[in-house]
């Protein structure tokens, strides 16, 4: 009942892709960001899928690499439905979705990850802290889940990145709007995710609770060594985090490349 | 003791034995079945839903007599229970569990669904992400979540399986001692002359206990609701 998860060192150590497994269903981008990190030895995540919710269709294609990759677009283009179908909340209709050398989905061979055993971190907007529990339960809510052994040493480095410390017998009713997107994002990473999918972690902060949590993501791109996928519809957020943009208009990836595309962004998407 | 004779005394035991038992049996079918129509499209929910609350419309008697007709020693199921198992519930106490039980289900059923469907589902969802299975989902976030109104469910079934007279009188009759609760035996009274001053004991004792659990029940939502809201 109790996934087992890869060891860490297995998920960020020496990969062999299988390149057998999606090579028909990949893009050539794709195929060249493998290449690339292949010798870097960072995470890969490819995603191809349809999805119809109603009226609305998406029909996404894109691939990245390791580091902090901004998912940007206006609001309602399809963002946070991508990031759902990346952690498994929803399914798609058609398409294909792997991380490193794991598929996640794959529709063509009827492979469906569950949310439970995909290893995504998840920092949503609205922080989702679990209100029956205090802030040191909610952190350790992932390992409890995945049966891991408690590792006090992992768990005060996260603790001390995001400045949790004085928090921790707490329960969420308690806390501020920064503090609890803080400990929102030490709990999917107390999880030892393969990828962390932050879904507008700072819409529901004012400017300054804004500035306050800033530096913690910076800090957690440069040393936390996960791959973020780092969803906003404001180019100035995504500016400050993201080494990379994916931009995502009316359902569909209108361009990929690094931070100069958030300058034309305003005109793609007008 | 308090003017009681032992077989009023009998009478109160059996029948808070019979709405205790009657609803912790109750208790995982109701968190199971609110749960589904809380969280679960499927073919007939509207059925299942309907057949869950017909003890609440039917008259006491029929649901009464339904039961004796599948759950008596000829009838289908009892048939079964008895050569299976062994288990008679026919003028039995186990019977009246039965019996008060299927009639206070709809209650329960219907106070937890209403909880569960408050709960906001992204919670769930955060905790699927973070490595939870369905069922730890159930057993840590929703049930937990849900418990103010879990307790509310179980006060208004125990309410009801203590109050119970018509289908329990209909299935398992009124037996002093084996099938007469307080409800039977105040009935009993009420038609035996010079009862009187028994009944108005038991009319007593009846009211104490109702609300001494409404106020037990209201003490232990007041903590869960605590433990939900930050303190």
């Amino acid at each position: 009942m109790i996934p087992k998860k890869p060891a860490p060192d297995l998920i960020r150590g020496g990969y062999r892709f299988s390149e057998k497994d999606h090579a028909q269903t990949m893009s050539s981008s794709v195929m060249t960001i493998r290449s690339e990190v292949k010798s870097s030895r960072l995470s890969v995540l490819a995603v191809d899928v349809e999805k119809r919710l109603g009226d609305f269709h998406l029909a996404a294609k894109f691939a990245v690499a390791g580091g902090a990759t901004g998912l940007f677009g206006p609001s309602g283009s399809g963002k946070s439905t991508i990031a759902n179908l990346i952690a498994g909340l929803i399914k798609p209709d058609r398409g294909h979705i792997a991380l490193d050398d794991t598929v996640l989905f794959d529709a063509a061979s009827h492979t469906d990850v569950p949310a439970h055993r995909r290893c995504v971190g998840y920092v949503f907007q609205e922080g989702r802290l679990f209100p029956h529990l205090t802030v040191r339960r909610n952190l350790d809510y992932g390992r409890w889940m995945s049966g891991h052994a408690r590792d006090a040493a992992a768990t005060g480095r996260i603790v001390d990145l995001l400045d949790l410390g004085h928090l921790l017998d707490r329960r969420p009713g308690k806390l501020s709007g920064g503090e609890r997107q803080r400990v929102a994002v030490g709990r999917a990473l107390l999880m030892q995710p393969r990828l962390l999918l932050l879904d507008e972690p700072l819409a529901s902060l004012d400017t300054a609770r804004k500035r306050e949590i800033l530096p913690y993501l910076l800090r957690l791109r440069d040393e936390g060594n996960v791959p973020m996928l780092y969803v906003s519809h404001l180019a100035e957020e995504v500016r400050r985090i993201a080494t990379q943009v994916v931009l995502i208009a009316d359902g569909h990836v209108a361009a990929q490349g690094g931070l100069e595309l958030l300058d034309q962004g305003a005109d793609r998407l007008a | 003791m308090l003017g009681l004779t032992p077989d009023e005394w009998i009478a109160i035991e059996l029948s808070l034995r019979i709405a205790v038992v009657a609803t912790l049996v109750a208790l995982p079918f109701g968190l199971a079945i609110a749960w589904l129509l809380a969280r679960k499209d499927f073919w007939g929910k509207s059925l299942l839903d309907g057949l869950v609350h017909l003890p609440l419309v039917l008259p006491p008697v029929v649901t009464g007599y339904l039961l004796l007709i599948w759950f008596g020693r000829k009838g289908p199921i009892g048939a079964f229970l008895d050569h299976a198992f062994g288990i008679v519930l026919a003028f039995r106490w186990t019977g009246a569990v039965l019996s008060c039980g299927v009639m206070g289900f709809p209650l329960l059923v219907r106070a937890v669904r209403l909880s569960i469907e408050a709960i906001d589902r992204r919670l769930e969802d955060a905790a699927s992400t973070l490595g939870a299975s369905r069922a730890w989902v159930f057993a840590t976030v929703t049930l937990p979540l849900a418990l103010p109104g879990v307790i509310a469910g179980m006060v208004l079934c125990f309410a009801k399986a203590l109050g119970e007279f018509g289908a329990t009188i209909t299935f398992v009759s009124n037996i002093p001692g084996e099938t007469q609760t307080l409800s039977a035996a105040i009935y009993t009274l009420t038609n035996v002359p010079g009862g009187d001053a028994a009944a108005g004991r038991l009319v007593l004792v009846a009211i104490a206990i109702s609300l001494a659990a409404l106020i037990v029940s209201e003490w232990f939502a007041r903590r869960a609701g605590l433990r939900l809201h930050g303190e």
